[in-house]
């Protein structure tokens, strides 16, 4: 075993790229669900959007079109939720659940004719003097747009939620379904922007993943980030910059793991990859064990106006 | 206007029709992606629902296989229904399902070669406390700290995947198997800890058996025991149950406790019969198939059995369609997640009435 293989900036650099798949999907869930919506699909909406993603950008040869596109894909198959939750007020788990089905296997329908290929390269963000700069360089200023936008966008849900008119209907509809009803607010409305918003963003992490991790296109290759995004948004009490915290400490965990499995500790890699699944968990127990701080008052609960 | 009008109780008619109306709308909604993706409609749908019942040459073939699929999901599905009947998500079926098979095969190959009549017995056992034991995780995490059953349960999947593959190269592997992963046959060389057919052409197997035997169970906990009450109770009114003294450790414990004994069972029939070994991709994904099914068959014991042959159908129908047509495997997975989504959608049906009424003026 090498442990001196290991370096700690490149660690570092490649936690950022590992956690940015999480970080967008769970920042999306984290809105849907502050807005009283519990959609358990996120994992069918990442699929989705990483082959949607994948097909688009190795057809165009634009990476950039391909995460348009897998923004677009995982908002459209939200709204398969959506329209089943909101309007014909099916039961939440069930039909997330459901929606992870049918994502896992429309992907992996589109994808067949897409395995082995190679995508288009997402040109990183070279900062000229900046990202040459040593240590601060390669950690902040080498990276490609999208784990900037992943980052500009708690930002805005930040800011969002928390200072704006919207935001505040926003989480009004998730605290109180029928009191924002009783003063004039579209409950459904709302609701049905923020599981978009959620998809859109799902579909995003997931191109992510097929576009620039892996880069490739394999069936089931969201591995259980959708659901592990899920469990982030719990480990962050409905706040976003906990949901940064969250994605990163699990990008670590996961880029650690990796590199462990290349210096050739003497754990078997099993039991090395079933690691960050553990990790979730004990942090899940940690939380949990606080008390559920946060939860937005109407999750999970479906809204019908009676009379 | 359309208006929804809440039912006070879920329509008994609508509850029975909506699945044969959802069996109907994907099967007209899957031939309009079959036809788009340039098959004939309807001999793809014949294929699927028609001949691996009843076509002369593959009838014969295809006819004993419902069972052999049947049974583990209808084993799993009958155990999920409990939980989601009483709002106890148990998603992990899968890795119950893994670890019921590890567990019960290696208790069966630490006896290997022995003869022993006990053998087989022991394993059932076994195979069921692997799965149990793996489902009381997030049972126990639930119950002491809170945590949410679903994520947990599922990451546990992952875990038991891992599991398996170390399992398949490392203690379980066989020894004769010249390095291969994987372990010993135990339906082909292991005849006391094989799980054959019983009636000779019927697929039949022990598994089957034990998925009858937990219909019957289901059906008599349901109707007839405290217990099935508790567990009616807390999924239609959580308040009334806490307030009439249904415990609710005890019911999660039992609910997570029994589906995954029963995902254990069904891991353990599979992989000493029709599986024959525990190999790296042992995993099958019938656990998520029997989230459908319990769905599909309304989380009722009956509904169940017949929601379980009709995904089994499907699946041996999606085998003959990618024989035949050259269907992709993947079409028949979408295929059953849109059954679910239509279900799930026709739902509304049994629990809302549709009136149409004037607009009211302001």
């Amino acid at each position: 075993m090498d442990l001196s293989s290991i370096n700690p900036i490149l660690l570092i650099a490649s936690l950022m790229v590992a956690a940015t798949p999480i970080l967008l999907a769970a920042i999306g869930e984290m809105v849907v669900e502050k807005a009283g919506v519990l959609n358990l699909g996120v994992e069918g909406m990442m699929i989705t959007g990483a082959v949607v993603g994948f097909a688009i950008g190795v057809n165009t040869g634009s990476p950039a079109l391909g995460f348009i596109a897998a923004a677009l894909g995982g908002a459209a198959v939200s709204m398969l939720f959506g329209v089943l939750t909101q309007y014909l007020l099916s039961n939440q788990v069930a039909t997330g659940l459901g929606l992870t089905l049918f994502g896992l296997g429309l992907s992996a329908l589109i994808g067949k004719p897409y395995e082995g290929m190679k995508s288009p390269v997402l040109q990183k963000l070279d900062i000229p003097v900046l990202s040459d700069l040593p240590v601060v360089g390669p950690i902040l200023f080498g990276h490609d747009p999208v784990v900037y936008l992943s980052l500009i966008l708690v930002v805005l849900v930040w800011y969002g939620l928390k200072f704006s008119r919207a935001g505040l209907i926003l989480r009004a509809v998730g605290e109180n379904h029928e009191a924002a009803h009783a003063l004039g607010y579209k409950v459904i409305r709302v609701r049905l922007m923020a599981i978009a918003f959620g998809g859109a963003c799902a579909g995003l992490g997931g191109a992510y993943i097929s576009l620039v991790r892996v880069p490739q296109w394999v069936e089931g290759l969201t591995a259980g980030a959708g659901w592990i995004a899920l469990a982030i948004v719990v480990f962050a009490s409905w706040r976003p910059w906990r949901v940064l915290l969250g994605a990163y400490l699990f990008g670590g965990v996961s880029v650690l793991q990796l590199n462990l499995q290349a210096a050739g500790l003497a754990i078997p890699v099993e039991y090395l990859s079933m690691s960050p699944y553990v990790i979730t968990i004990v942090v899940l127990v940690f939380i949990s064990a606080r008390g559920q701080h946060g939860a937005p008052g109407s999750l999970g609960r479906s809204f019908h106006a009676s009379g | 206007m359309i208006r929804l009008e809440k039912r006070p109780s879920p329509s008994r008619l609508w509850t029975v029709v909506t699945p044969v109306l959802a069996v109907l709308a994907t099967m007209i909604v899957g031939g309009l992606m079959f036809w788009a993706m340039g098959k004939d409609p309807f001999e793809t749908i014949r294929t699927i629902f028609w001949d691996p019942l009843f076509h002369e040459t593959f009838g014969p073939y295809s006819r004993p296989q419902l069972l052999v699929k049947a049974g583990p999901l209808i084993l799993i599905a009958i155990g999920l229904s409990l939980g989601f009947r009483a709002g106890i998500w148990n998603i992990g079926a899968e890795g119950q399902y893994i670890m019921g098979a590890i567990v019960g095969a290696g208790v069966g190959l630490a006896f290997y070669p022995s003869e022993s009549i006990l053998i087989f017995p022991a394993m059932v056992i076994a195979g069921a406390f692997g799965g149990w034991a793996w489902a009381m995780i997030p049972g126990l995490l639930k119950v002491k700290f809170g945590t949410n059953e679903i994520l947990v349960s599922l990451m546990l999947v992952y875990v038991a995947e891992s599991w398996l593959a170390s399992m398949a190269q490392g203690l379980l592997r066989n020894p004769d198997g010249m390095g291969f992963p994987g372990s010993r046959n135990l339906a082909r060389d292991f005849p006391a800890a094989s799980n054959l057919e019983l009636i000779s052409g019927t697929g039949m197997h022990w598994g089957v058996v034990a998925a009858f035997i937990a219909v019957i169970f289901a059906y008599v906990l349901l109707s007839r025991h405290m217990l099935g009450f508790q567990v009616r109770l807390t999924g239609e009114a959580p308040r009334a149950a806490r307030f009439s003294g249904v415990k609710p450790a005890r019911l999660i414990l039992f609910c997570l406790g029994t589906s995954g004994a029963l995902a254990g069972l069904a891991g353990l029939f599979e992989v000493a019969g029709p599986a024959g070994q525990v190999s790296i991709d042992f995993g099958s994904g019938y656990g998520f198939t029997a989230i459908i099914v319990a769905f599909l068959g309304r989380l009722h014991p009956v509904g169940i059995l017949l929601a379980g042959l009709l995904m089994a159908l499907t699946y041996i129908g999606g085998e003959l369609a990618q024989l035949m047509l050259g269907l992709p495997g993947a079409a028949i997975q979408l295929f059953q997640g849109m059954l679910l989504f239509f279900l799930l959608a026709m739902d509304v049906l049994s629990n809302y009435r549709i009136r149409l009424t004037k607009p009211e003026a302001a």
